[in-house]
């Protein structure tokens, strides 16, 4: 009997047909009935019609049928909701059946009928299965809470499935681990903050113990989890990695990476003078190169990751280079990655080899492949320089060989290798001459007539040659019509005497015949230099060029670490992060490689981390220094990981102060009625600091080193408000990126802070921070004695304070504090003690006692430190709240750099038991409603705005800004309607003066409004920005026209005219004008 | 993870398809069919993005499997999910092709259902497989209690590769070390790179839950042992014998733990014919032919070539199935082959001179030699000379493996490892064994 007569069915009646087969009474007709349904299904038929008769077919005791309409159920549940309530009563009932194997597949199918009245009667059933004593249906079930959770996910927090699931990473059945870790991580995924996989040392320890035992698609999942822990330390690091290591000998390749992936990130942390560093670094290369003997689509997904592990760590398969070498009959897209890593392999040991192979390639058939194969010889010379004669050589070779794609190919490398060795390898021009009537792509032309024009002197019929080109001028792309027209100025300035009739001609046919204004215009400067001055022409035109580098397509750095952290997936085999192909928030968060031990504690932002510490080394005094609250607010992270310290614009914590000093002041006067205080916040991704400096009115820098000149702020203030900074910093803590977004979870804890230094407590040193731990306050105190006696019998007592905080046990120091020792204590604290308003707000005076004396100090703890964990309002309570707060009681002010959406910035917020009552996304911006409670009651009420959609500073511009950096001028056009766009415009000016080495003053700037012609719909007045520019920025500022050509040619004047003006002399920016001008130079920014 | 799996024909058409998650529609049934399948250029990638949903392909003769998803999931996995979903499916009902698809297409969606959950691969071992979804229906009602919670642990248990109360008359075990060794050996004989990759492929039919032990000439371990004996001679001797591995990978039920710390295999093999380990050595290998070319362009209109094979190994054994494979050029008119053994002949649908020998001995020399008449032709692009490859089958490891001992162990039953009768059997054949010309 054979399935496949159901495929054939086409007649039209056949729907009938079919319904009273369903209703047939005889089992084997019904089944026949079922299955044709099915394979109707499969080709794309709707049978959804067919839905009651095939749900009556459920009741049945034949296995293959029950299956057969599960299958059916599945796919049409969706489209029938009401009918789908018809099989509850079939699942519920097999969820009891004493088979394991029925349990399990009423469950898992279950899962899989995303209808929301179906989920509510599934819950009963699942949670008996998550504790059935059966493992296949306990993992079957773990699944099903990841199906349930995609469906309803508070349904799941509700119901505690999470908790149980959690359980089941401790069940004795490995796949029921398995399964329950890949549910997890999906589920946490989703919930980027919450602390959902609690990844600790014991876990971690059941995880590795499960991974020697579950199947092969277990340990992926497990190791794809361990992945996502950060070691404590080294030592642990160590360890995991020796419980990893045995994995990599897996026959299953996806294994093999995952366990690869889970050794390179830890290897992170291990120092590199360690032995065992060395081992694990030879045990990595083998089974990478294993992985090339598997098939090819698994060949490719090693290469492309293995391009990456090169990247990061070269020294793994320096010596492996020959199994990269490309098999004849491999495929296209293994051939291609082959040859991307043996360039990046390719060193000046192995370079002969390397050309010997590039060579054999060069003759094969794919005309990609062997294009690939020609680049490679020429960035082989580029890289190697001991290398290059060969490589010339070798591409002279191939020229010889006439084919017509690769003597392009090879002039087009050819050309770099000019660039990168001038004056070295001008004899072949000779050969390449002979081929340029071959030259039929526009790119391989370009090169050529940029060869020809560069060494025009050295070419006896250089003026013929270019003529040639000049016949069919108009027929040319528009890249060889520019090359074409530099070519023959130059060829002008060193022959001057022949070629003036051939100059005259192509600036005629540039400016005159031509509707290209690039080419105009470049005609236009040339000839108007040509005419003006001569001299100065040449020096212009001619002027030594800059080097090429070398390492052009390199990932940069960040990227590369994050895609490090996903080896093995999707994200490395494209070469871009998750969130550039992931729809929505999941997976979206970015992920990091651990810092290196010995970086200090905060370890998960080592450069924030070294910002902070350094500031709070100053004295603490009673008030802390406005230097520790900009310390708290750098915690913000803002910046670009690489950056070093992110600018803090002042504007935010001017705000926050006047803000909560205003609200909260209002509101300590009548502290025992519970009532809102109200205000709004305002979060705008990524802007310029000066933008906000100049809001404020300029008065104030944004850069953090003059932040702490500002000590004095706060006489600026007005007094009557009460003026809590710190709070200001609380704020600031709360969206405290900290390292790796979504990683760590819970509430901000700021890092340890001296508060009592040893010369003022005879050599008590206390240090310390505050926490809230599950719902408890907790003051985690470090005692250090520097003294030379032991220090015994201590005490602790809190002055009355705004919240009533006062320690709620005794201070347990056991055992006596000998010299040189220190002694962590956590102090829980409640909020029960006797109240009196502080200056500040958040002031908090201690007094601790031991056996040598008293000693006072004060600190301040983090405002969040008091935010409830019940304080999600509900939403009717909040809409109605929120209109009765009168509007004294309302702040705005707005932060600034933050680059956290919306959801992330909800869940980071959450951490600190701030909750999103709400949201709605209003055109381009995010709108969070959120609400807090205070220890003592108090209602806080939050309108979070977030805009979303601006340009990204790091999105153009990598880390060592080289865009930006090489440039001797810059013109920067914005559109005169267009308010981004300017915004735009004041960012990279800014990146350009930050960025620029030595004094930025010297460098030429041309602020460009374009679209004149649209005046009437321009957003300021001109006088407004040409103000702005030419007065505070000291930069040129010019409006034009590109539809009536109108000021254009004015523009490139006056930037020379400012060049001239700096006396730029002998740096030439007009030089680099014109290199900008040609083929990988002009960077449109 | 994966979000659901489509099987098509070469047309094109749908022939299974599975959708686990929400976020794949029926569209991207046709998404893929239009731009993979029917796309005008061939395929340059396994994995496809297709409006920011992945597409993971794989081709068994001329039927497409593609997983599809919109997640960033691990693609090693996908791919050898999908391989692994071939060898289920090959193993159900032999080879994979259109007509098979449709007879067993319940059967599939069976197989789909329970190897992968929600997108999350489960086990998809078919002994484990075999024993609770059969092609002849469900016998779930005949099976007792015991049986069902028996197959259960056994899916999801540590062994899910092995049933308990498995039993033989008689205790018996085959083993085959099966080595292909690739080559690339330019025109002047020297070797550019040689590698071997082999497998370890055992059929045991062995009662109850054996223990066994298997033990190779691996330099690793022989250099351990010698440190443990007296003197360096031990070494040095043992040092011709052993053989340096450079990695190896090993059937799931092999403790990889064990194998890290003591490099000793050890494993409950599983029943039937499985395969143990693989391994790749790029050290000391013995490469049995060696491929001598000589190309000569007499003119534009003729070539001349003459190919001398070498064996290289002892006199006494035999290697079969020779085959030398000389490209020619696409415009090629006519060839004159004359060769010394076996048959010659110009395959002009190939564009190659196909050399057969049945059976060489060791040390034994052979020779063809070729006159290739080329039309003329204006086309400026040169031939670009393929290499010459090579097939054959030896009886002997070319790695220089040797297998050691298999030991087995079971203590429930009243066997030993003497009352075991074992077979082990070398064959080296050729993998990619080129050499240019």
């Amino acid at each position: 009997m054979t399935d496949s007569k159901y495929f054939t069915t086409t007649k039209k009646g056949e729907i009938f047909e079919l319904k009273a087969e369903l209703n047939s009474d005889k089992k084997e007709k019904k089944k026949e009935a079922v299955k044709k349904v099915i394979a109707s299904m499969t080709v794309g038929k709707d049978v959804s019609a067919l839905f009651p008769d095939v749900v009556n077919c459920m009741q049945t005791d034949n296995l293959e049928l029950k299956k057969l309409v599960y299958l059916y159920l599945m796919n049409y549940a969706k489209s029938q909701p009401d009918m789908a309530i018809m099989a509850v009563n079939t699942f519920v009932k097999d969820c009891e059946d004493p088979n394991p194997l029925i349990r399990a597949l009423a469950v898992r199918t279950m899962g899989c009928i995303r209808v929301d009245k179906i989920t509510e009667y599934l819950c009963e059933p699942l949670r008996k299965c998550l504790k059935d004593e059966d493992p296949y249906v306990r993992k079957t079930a773990a699944v099903c809470v990841a199906k349930l959770h995609d469906i309803n996910a508070q349904l799941v927090e509700d119901q505690g499935f999470l908790d149980t699931l959690k359980d089941l990473i401790s069940d004795s059945n490995p796949m029921v681990v398995a399964n329950a870790v890949a549910a997890l991580s999906e589920i946490a995924e989703s919930h980027p903050n919450s602390n959902l996989l609690d990844l600790n040392p014991q876990t971690i320890n059941k995880l590795l113990t499960a991974l020697n035992e579950c199947t092969e698609w277990g340990q992926i999942f497990i190791l794809d989890c361990l992945a996502n822990y950060t070691p404590r330390d080294d030592r642990e690091s160590q360890s995991i990695c020796e419980r990893v290591t045995p994995r990599l000998s897996h026959a299953n390749s996806a294994v093999v990476l995952s366990a690869v992936k889970v050794l390179m990130k830890f290897m992170e942390m291990l120092p590199k003078d360690l032995d065992y560093y060395g081992t694990l670094l030879k045990k990595l290369a083998p089974p990478l190169v294993t992985l090339l003997s598997a098939e090819p689509e698994l060949q490719y997904v090693a290469l492309r990751n293995i391009n990456l592990i090169v990247q990061k760590r070269p020294e793994i398969l320096k010596h492996e280079m020959k199994v990269f070498f490309v098999k004849y009959n491999d495929p296209i897209y293994v051939k291609l990655e082959k040859l991307d890593i043996m360039i990046r392999l390719a060193s000046q040991a192995n370079i002969a080899q390397v050309l010997a192979e590039l060579k054999e390639y060069a003759t094969e058939v794919d005309v990609d492949f062997v294009r690939k194969a020609v680049r490679a010889i020429g960035r082989c010379a580029i890289k190697v320089e001991q290398s290059a004669e060969r490589c010339v050589s070798t591409l002279l070779d191939l020229i010889q060989t006439k084919v017509n794609y690769v003597v392009q190919e090879a002039i087009v490398v050819i050309k770099d290798i000019f660039r990168k060795y001038p004056n070295k390898y001008e004899s072949v021009i000779a050969t390449l001459c002979e081929n340029l009537d071959s030259l039929d792509e526009p790119e391989a032309r370009a090169a050529m007539i940029w060869i020809v024009g560069e060494y025009a002197e050295r070419i006896d019929n250089a003026d013929e040659l270019l003529e040639s080109f000049l016949e069919g001028f108009h027929d040319e792309s528009t890249q060889v019509q520019l090359q074409l027209l530099t070519a023959i100025v130059k060829l002008f300035l060193k022959k001057p005497t022949e070629t003036q009739e051939l100059v005259q001609q192509v600036l005629s046919l540039a400016t005159q015949d031509s509707d290209n204004p690039d080419l105009r215009d470049r005609g236009y400067i040339y000839w108007r230099l040509l005419s003006t001055d001569p001299v100065a022409a040449k020096e212009v035109v001619l002027a030594e060029k800059p080097l090429i580098s070398e390492e052009t397509d390199l990932i940069e750095p960040t990227l590369l670490d994050e895609l490090i952290c996903h080896i093995g997936t999707l994200a490395s085999v494209y070469h871009k992060p998750p969130s550039a192909f992931v729809e929505g928030g999941r997976g979206v968060q970015h992920k990091r490689l651990p810092a290196r031990a010995g970086s200090g504690e905060s370890a998960e932002s080592p450069d924030v981390g070294q910002a902070v510490s350094a500031v709070s080394d100053a004295p603490p005094a009673v008030i802390p220094s406005q230097g520790d609250l900009l310390g708290d607010l750098l915690n913000l992270d803002l910046a670009p990981p690489t950056s070093n310290v992110p600018p803090v614009p002042s504007s935010m914590q001017m705000g926050a102060m006047d803000l909560l000093g205003g609200g909260l002041d209002s509101l300590m006067g009548d502290e025992s009625e519970t009532s809102a205080s109200h205000y709004r916040t305002e979060v705008q991704s990524p802007q310029p600091p000066e933008c906000s400096e100049r809001e404020l009115g300029g008065d104030v820098g944004g850069s953090p080193a003059m932040g702490v000149s500002l000590g004095g702020a706060p006489v600026g203030m007005p007094a009557g408000l009460g003026a809590a900074p710190a709070v200001g910093g609380g704020l600031g803590d709360l969206f405290d990126l900290g390292g790796g977004v979504g990683v760590t979870a819970g509430s901000y804890i700021p890092p340890k802070t001296v508060w009592l230094p040893a010369m003022k407590a005879k050599g008590l040193e206390i240090s310390g921070t505050f926490a809230r731990r599950s719902g408890v306050i907790h003051m985690d105190l470090s005692f250090t004695n520097k003294a030379m006696s032991v220090m015994t019998d201590f005490a602790i007592q809190f002055n009355k304070n705004s919240f009533g905080l006062a320690p709620a046990g005794p201070l347990q120091v056991l055992t006596p504090l000998s010299p040189n020792q220190t002694v962590d204590v956590s102090l829980p604290l409640s909020t029960t003690g006797p109240v009196m308003k502080m200056e500040p707000l958040n002031n908090l005076q201690v007094a601790v006692k031991n056996n040598i004396d008293v000693f006072y100090f004060s600190c301040q703890y983090p405002i969040s430190l008091l935010f409830v964990e019940d304080g999600k309002m509900d939403r009717q309570v909040f809409l109605a709240t929120w209109k009765d707060i009168p509007s004294e009681n309302e702040a705005q002010f707005q932060i600034k750099d933050c680059h956290l959406n919306s959801d992330a910035a909800s869940n980071k917020l959450q951490g600190s038991n701030i909750f999103t009552v709400a949201k709605r996304t209003v055109d381009t911006q995010d709108m969070l409603y959120q609400s807090v409670k205070l220890t003592n009651g108090i209602w806080m009420l939050a309108e979070l705005r977030i805009q979303t959609g601006n340009p990204n500073s790091t999105e153009w511009l990598d880390s060592r800004c080289r865009g930006v950096r090489n440039a001797s001028a810059y013109i920067l056009v914005y559109d005169i309607c267009c308010v981004e766009s300017f915004e735009y415009v004041k960012m990279i000016r800014q990146q350009i003066v930050d960025n620029r080495e030595g004094s930025s003053s010297e460098v030429p700037i041309l602020v460009v409004g374009s679209k004149r012609d649209l005046q009437r719909h321009r957003f300021t007045q001109r006088r407004a920005i040409s103000v702005l520019v030419k007065k505070t920025w000291k930069c040129g500022y010019v409006e034009c026209s590109a539809k009536y050509n109108w000021h254009v040619l004015l523009l490139f004047k006056e930037l020379l005219g400012i060049a001239v003006a700096r006396g730029l002399r002998q740096n030439h920016a007009s030089i680099r004008l014109q290199g900008a001008l040609q083929r990988n130079r002009c960077s449109v920014m | 993870m994966i979000g659901g799996l489509f099987i098509y024909n070469h047309k094109g058409e749908v022939l299974i398809s599975r959708v686990y998650r929400d976020d794949i529609g029926r569209n991207a049934v046709d998404a893929f069919r239009v731009n993979v399948i029917h796309a005008r250029q061939q395929v340059r990638s396994p994995v496809t993005n297709i409006a920011r949903t992945s597409f993971f392909h794989v081709k068994r003769s001329n039927i497409w499997l593609a997983a599809v998803t919109k997640q960033n999931v691990n693609a090693a996995m996908v791919f050898e999910f999908l391989y692994k979903m071939c060898d289920v499916m090959t193993a159900y009902f032999g080879k994979i092709s259109e007509e098979n698809i449709k007879n067993n297409f319940v059967l599939i969606y069976e197989l789909l259902d329970e190897i992968l959950d929600f997108g999350y691969p489960q086990n998809s071992e078919t002994g484990a497989l075999k024993t609770f979804i059969t092609q002849q229906g469900i016998k779930s009602q005949l099976q007792t209690k015991e049986e069902q919670s028996q197959i259960t642990s056994q899916v999801t248990g540590q062994i899910g590769w092995r049933r308990e109360g498995i039993k033989y008359r008689r205790n018996e075990l085959f083993l085959d070390v099966l080595e292909s060794v690739n080559l690339l050996m330019s025109p002047q004989g020297q070797v550019l790179s040689a590698h071997v990759s082999g497998r370890v492929v055992m059929k045991s039919y062995l009662s109850g839950m054996p223990e066994c032990k298997f033990g190779m000439n691996d330099k690793i371990v022989i250099d351990k042992q010698g440190k443990g004996g007296t003197t360096d001679e031990a070494g040095k001797s043992s040092g011709k014998q052993s053989i340096a591995i450079d990695d190896c990978t090993f059937h799931q039920c092999v403790r990889l733990s064990k194998f890290d710390s003591e490099r000793s295999i050890s494993f409950i093999p599983p029943d039937g014919e499985y395969e143990l380990m693989r391994y790749r050595t790029t050290k000391d290998i013995i490469l049995p032919f060696r491929v001598i070319p000589l190309v000569r362009e007499v003119g534009r209109t003729k070539l001349e070539v003459k190919v001398v094979i070498k064996s290289n190994f002892k006199p006494s054994l035999l290697a079969q199935k020779i085959e030398v494979r000389i490209p020619t050029p696409l415009n090629t008119s006519g060839v004159q082959v004359i060769c010394m053994k076996g048959k010659a002949k110009y395959k002009a649908s190939e564009n190659a001179i196909v050399w057969k020998i049945k059976r060489m001995a060791g040390m034994k020399e052979s020779q063809i030699s070729a006159e290739i008449e080329l039309l003329p032709t204006n086309d400026k692009k040169k031939w670009a000379r393929p290499p010459i490859s090579m097939n054959f089958e030896v009886p002997f490891a070319p790695s220089g493996l040797k297998v050691r001992y298999l030991k087995v162990f079971e203590p429930k039953l009243n066997y030993s490892d003497h009352d075991v009768i074992k077979w082990v059997r070398y064959i080296g054949r050729s993998g990619i064994y080129e050499t240019r010309c």
